[in-house]
């Protein structure tokens, strides 16, 4: 499986964007999210970028007040699962243009749609940022 | 550059009327972001979904406006509401013709429903239209849809077109295409079991993207048959050397490196592909020295390749230049100032040893130092890593700093998992009884009621069993030892259900074995017990079985037995016990202190909880009493064999409840064939862990289970490999014990006398062996290995095997041991004399070759000792080790304060939390650009307040004005 699920977090532990790779139900996330939540953004910023929870890891990142968040199978490259994220930040960035948390939560959609396109199953399948844009942006021409 | 981009972004969505949607929306995301406290958010949201269902039962919502509901409905669920009220609109949404419509459709309906949500059904057959699009934008959408929303039912509606769209002529079709299958094959993979030709045609594929994408699923299908793929590894090879030498288009670079994703997932199947398989392995070596070599070293993602190397060169077959290269890597990433990639080199040094055990030695320090170190994930990785070089010279200090750790978390879960590790190698690895029962005691008092009842069980036999020698003063010293560990522990509030099971057992079996303390001294402890655990019927049983025997042990001794009132009174309030068991156990207790001294001697024999009771399964003794009865006319016996239909109850009539019970559980379970000894009769209690209060039950019952619970002594080495266990826990169940505790038992079995100690010495030797093979085979010659088995084997179980001779190289080993042996009389003192004995912890915790242990030996300070297991290197890299930490600690609590004043939401309390997000942000930053080595030029853009200014008087013209602006909002990611 790989990625289990995505999160975006502000700085108060606001949830700005979830995305699951595996179906959980609304309780299960209510339940899930404030308790990763709470574990990671009570580390100081010299730990490792890595939790474990239950059987299985969080990886996560910070950028200015916002906090992306990766829970991976235990046998994901944990290195990698970080790199990952920030080319998540620069594909995002190279959209919109110095992104920040509003920018996110204005285009929410499209977001969720970068996501799809580099994430499926739990995998990740697309690195190329012009190959995961290029959809988007023939849809805006679109509209 | 920058700033016409700014500004034409900013006319784009002026264009749009802001950013193209409403302002009821702007308002909304303005609200949630300025939100201050998770009320505030429930309060908008709650709100928000009122307004949201009177939205839409208005008639013809337009369909821009619609999409702008769905968008509004994510964000209801995804701050943790239900928004079901809405999903048939997001349904709805996916039959509409407009590609972004539809996509958010597709979006939404896949984050709100499960693939089995009854409205699926409703959009299979959209997704089946979109597949036959000619847009392949729509073919895309609904491929990520498929991926989401099909499940193992569904999969054939759509099967075949996704097969077809593997040949599509867009790359970004065949991608999606190919995953959908992937997905598939996950959800049920014998749907696609005659489509894996297609995996590997897909590997061919011209884009990079669509064969980096089949890497996935090919990744899934090795991981479960690696052989069946073997003739790609020279496929797998080509493409990692190609990627390697710069071949993939430069827009797969990250970093400056090539598409370092993909060489990660192929090393990881090239990992899988030479596991065990020297031809294979040897054809990756090139590529792989080539990776070691070329990757950068500076950044964090060439080191998640570097890592990904280690974990391949550990799995395939060794190779002694790719070894070296990796030893480097790891003490690169040991000696870092990062904490990630000290965490790496931890994991990979784990893997490593098992090949080269020698590298662990010169990383001693680092690894003691993340051991100390504050950080959680560190320090279990850690544990981690030490639980994978234990062994009987170290066990003791790592076991000790596992149970250290365990007491201070709260976490149940990572405390169970630490518990049973700790039981795990000090049932390994213990030194001595007497080590292993003070362990025992530890874990059961902090986590007992997390551990497996199995390990109680253990427990209970060795203190049962002792050494099993010879040596009858030592086996009592160690009761006496565990007897008055117990008097002290059993006053503690609080403690588990099955520790307390045990110190009954133990107090109640040997409580006045020694003379040093009486009677009533003990069983006014066991009437506390029971009473302080009023609710346990366990605990009860075990208390009041045990005051049983102690008193059953002052008959038989001819001493006059003074029945405490308080138990005297237990047993009234037992005897009226909704519980049958418990009211039994009275009765029985009842019965036995009115007996004589040679009847209750036969009944109880004292000491013999180990003794082993032979059967006669004839019941010959009955002969008489049977013949009397047929010749009274009675019916005569049908073997139950013989009897047609379901077990009749009725049989055991005259037996109470609960044994019928248990006897028609058993008749279920133990049919398996095995081979039946009838000599040795081990009677053993299989169910014993559903099962926690031993109950007397008539032999009949045992008979039935015996052909299963007795492994033959050769069967023991071979097919119990992984069971031990289980294996043990049959030789040790109840009976064992409960034979005493029960004189039905006893009574109305004829009973002659072996020892299981020989079947169970043979059958422990053999499986410990194995066990000690499985974590030493790689990395200890095999002459090394069989010593350790037999102290392991001696100092647990003891035996035969204790006295023989032993390479000189284990001397010290064996010395020690036998001091613990022999010194570790005194239960009080036993802490200290544990922490003496061992006087070079720190080398042995890290000692692979015997070599260096039995050199380092500095008699330093035993209090130094008790700190831990620094001792190795001098004193004075102690104290700086220790100075250091101390100086880092404020810093953590400073970053520590920062997020609950962030928190406080007044505009002054923003100002400082916004200073130190800039502190951060450079902090990042600068990361950042040193791994991007100032390549991607884009992120030397700096934080930019013009930007966020920008924005928000962008945000005041559409009409929201901030009434409280929250900086934050407005700030670049990326800096």
């Amino acid at each position: 499986m790989g990625i289990r699920f995505i999160l975006m977090v502000n700085k108060q532990g606001q949830t700005r964007l979830a995305q699951y790779y595996e179906y959980l139900t609304l309780e299960e996330r209510r339940a899930l999210e404030p308790e990763i939540v709470r574990k990671c953004l009570a580390r100081a910023e010299q730990q490792c970028s890595f939790v474990e929870h239950r059987n299985y890891k969080i990886v996560y990142r910070r950028y200015a007040s916002l906090f992306f968040l990766v829970g991976v199978d235990n046998d994901e490259n944990e290195l990698a699962i970080l790199e990952f994220i920030h080319l998540l930040v620069e594909t995002m960035d190279r959209h919109f243009g110095n992104v920040c948390e509003l920018d996110i939560m204005f285009h929410l959609e499209k977001a969720h749609f970068m996501l799809e396109e580099m994430v499926m199953n739990g995998c990740i399948v697309e690195t190329n940022k012009s190959s995961i844009l290029a959809p988007i942006q023939l849809m805006d021409k679109m509209n | 550059m920058e700033q016409l981009k700014t500004i034409g972004r900013e006319l784009a969505m002026g264009s749009q009327g802001g950013f193209g949607q409403s302002k009821e929306f702007l308002d909304l995301v303005k609200s949630i972001g300025e939100a201050r406290s998770k009320a505030e958010e429930e309060r908008i949201v709650l709100l928000e979904i009122e307004t949201l269902k009177r939205r839409l039962s208005e008639p013809d919502i337009p369909k821009r406006k619609m999409k702008e509901y769905i968008i509004r409905l994510v964000y209801v669920e995804m701050l943790g509401h239900d928004g079901s009220f809405a999903y048939i609109h997001a349904v709805k949404m996916t039959h509409d013709d407009n590609l972004l419509l539809k996509r958010t459709g597709y979006l939404a309906v896949s984050l709100f429903l499960s693939d089995d949500h009854d409205l699926i059904i409703l959009i299979v057959n959209t997704i089946q239209k979109d597949l036959r699009s000619d847009n392949y934008l729509v073919v895309c959408a609904a491929l990520n849809a498929v991926c989401k929303l099909i499940n193992d039912e569904t999969v054939p509606a759509v099967l075949p077109q996704v097969v077809d769209l593997l040949g599509h002529p867009k790359e970004a079709v065949r991608k999606k295409a190919i995953m959908a299958l992937h997905r598939f094959y996950q959800k049920s993979p014998s749907s696609v079991s005659h489509l894996v030709s297609n995996f590997r045609k897909r590997l061919c594929d011209n884009d990079p993207g669509v064969m980096g994408a089949t890497l996935c699923s090919l990744f899934d299908l090795i991981t479960i048959d690696a052989n069946s793929f073997k003739d790609l590894v020279v496929s797998f090879v080509s493409i990692l050397k190609q990627v390697a030498e710069r071949r993939l288009p430069k827009a797969y670079d990250y970093h400056q490196l090539p598409a370092p994703f993909i060489q990660i997932r192929l090393l990881k199947i090239l990992a899988l592909l030479g596991s065990g398989d020297k031809q294979s392995s040897e054809q990756m070596y090139t590529v792989v020295g080539d990776i070691f070599r070329k990757c950068d070293s500076s950044s964090n993602i060439g080191n998640a390749v570097l890592y990904e190397c280690i974990c391949c060169v550990s799995s395939i077959y060794p190779n002694p230049r790719l070894l070296e290269q990796a030893a480097q890597v790891i003490s690169r990433f040991l000696k870092s100032d990062s904490h990630n990639l000290k965490y790496m080199g931890i994991d990979a040094l784990g893997r490593l040893i098992k090949i080269s055990p020698e590298i662990a030695e010169q990383h001693q320090l680092a690894v003691i130092d993340c051991l100390e170190d504050p950080d959680d994930t560190l320090k279990r990785k850690t544990f981690e890593l030490l639980y994978k070089m234990t062994k009987s010279s170290n066990v003791e200090v790592i076991v000790d700093r596992m149970i250290d750790y365990m007491i201070s978390i709260n976490d149940n879960h990572y405390k169970t998992y630490i518990a049973s590790r700790c039981v795990e190698l000090a049932e390994q690895f213990a030194p001595s009884n007497q080590w292993f029962i003070l362990t025992m005691n530890k874990v059961f008092e902090h986590a007992g009621d997390l551990v497996n009842v199995k390990v109680a069980h253990n427990l209970m036999k060795l203190i049962a069993e002792g050494f099993g020698e010879d040596d009858d003063n030592a086996d009592s010293q160690l009761r006496s030892s565990a007897v008055e560990s117990y008097l002290r522990i059993i006053g503690e509030p609080k403690l588990p259900s099955v520790f307390l099971q045990v110190i009954c057992w133990v107090l109640g079996e040997y409580g006045t074995a020694d003379g040093k303390y009486s009677a009533s001294y003990i069983t006014g402890k066991l009437c506390d017990v029971a009473e302080a655990y009023s609710n346990d019927e366990s605990v009860k049983a075990y208390a009041v079985t045990a005051i049983m025997k102690i008193y059953a042990f002052e008959i038989s001794a001819r001493r006059k037995v003074d029945i405490l009132p308080e138990c005297q009174s237990l047993v009234e309030e037992l005897s009226a016990s909704h519980s049958t068991d418990l009211q039994q156990r009275a009765y029985e207790l009842q019965a036995v202190i009115s007996l004589d001294a040679p009847a209750v001697e036969s009944i109880i024999p004292p000491d013999a909880s180990c003794e082993d009771i032979e059967i006669d399964k004839n019941l010959s003794f009955l002969n008489g009493y049977v013949q009397e009865a047929l010749e009274k006319g009675a019916q005569p016996y049908i073997p139950e064999n013989e009897r047609s239909g379901v077990l009749d109850i009725s049989n055991f009539g005259n037996q109470d409840h609960h044994e019928a019970l248990t006897h028609s559980l058993r008749f279920e379970a133990y049919e398996l064939p095995k081979p039946v000894m009838p000599s040795r009769v081990p009677p053993a209690a299989v169910a014993s862990s559903t099962e926690l209060v031993p109950v007397p039950e008539p032999s009949y019952a045992r008979e039935t289970r015996q052909p299963a619970s007795l492994p033959s002594a050769s069967d023991a080495g071979s097919s119990e490999l992984k069971l031990r266990l289980d294996g043990v826990q049959k030789k040790w169940g109840r009976p064992t014990y409960s034979s005493s505790a029960s004189p039905s038992t006893n009574s109305s079995s004829s009973t002659s006398h072996k020892t299981t100690n020989g079947v169970t010495q043979v059958d422990s030797v053999g499986t410990s062996n194995s066990k000690a093979r499985d974590t030493y085979d790689s990395r200890r010659p095999q002459v090394e290995i069989s010593p350790e088995k037999q102290k392991l084997a001696s100092s647990l179980f003891g035996g035969p095997s204790k006295t023989e001779k032993r390479p000189s190289s284990a001397n010290h080993k064996a010395s020690k041991a036998s001091t613990h042996t022999s010194e570790k009389s005194q239960a009080p003192k036993a802490a200290a004399a544990h922490t003496e004995v061992n006087r070079e912890p720190a080398p042995d915790l890290l000692d692979l070759g015997d070599s260096t242990s039995s050199s380092s030996a500095p008699a330093i300070d035993p209090f130094k000792q008790l700190e831990g297991l620094l001792d190795q290197t001098d004193v004075a890299s102690n104290v700086n080790h220790g100075t250091a930490g101390a100086a880092k600690t404020p810093d953590f609590m400073g970053l520590y304060a920062d997020t609950p004043v962030s928190g406080l939401g007044s505009s002054v309390g923003d100002l400082l939390p916004t200073n130190r997000d800039e502190f951060n942000l450079t902090s990042e930053l600068s990361n950042a650009t040193r791994t991007a080595q100032g390549g991607v030029t884009q992120f030397n853009k700096g934080p930019n307040p013009k930007d966020a200014l920008e924005k928000d008087s962008l945000v005041r013209q559409m009409g929201v004005t901030p009434t409280s602006p929250n900086p934050n909002l407005f700030r670049d990611l990326l800096g």
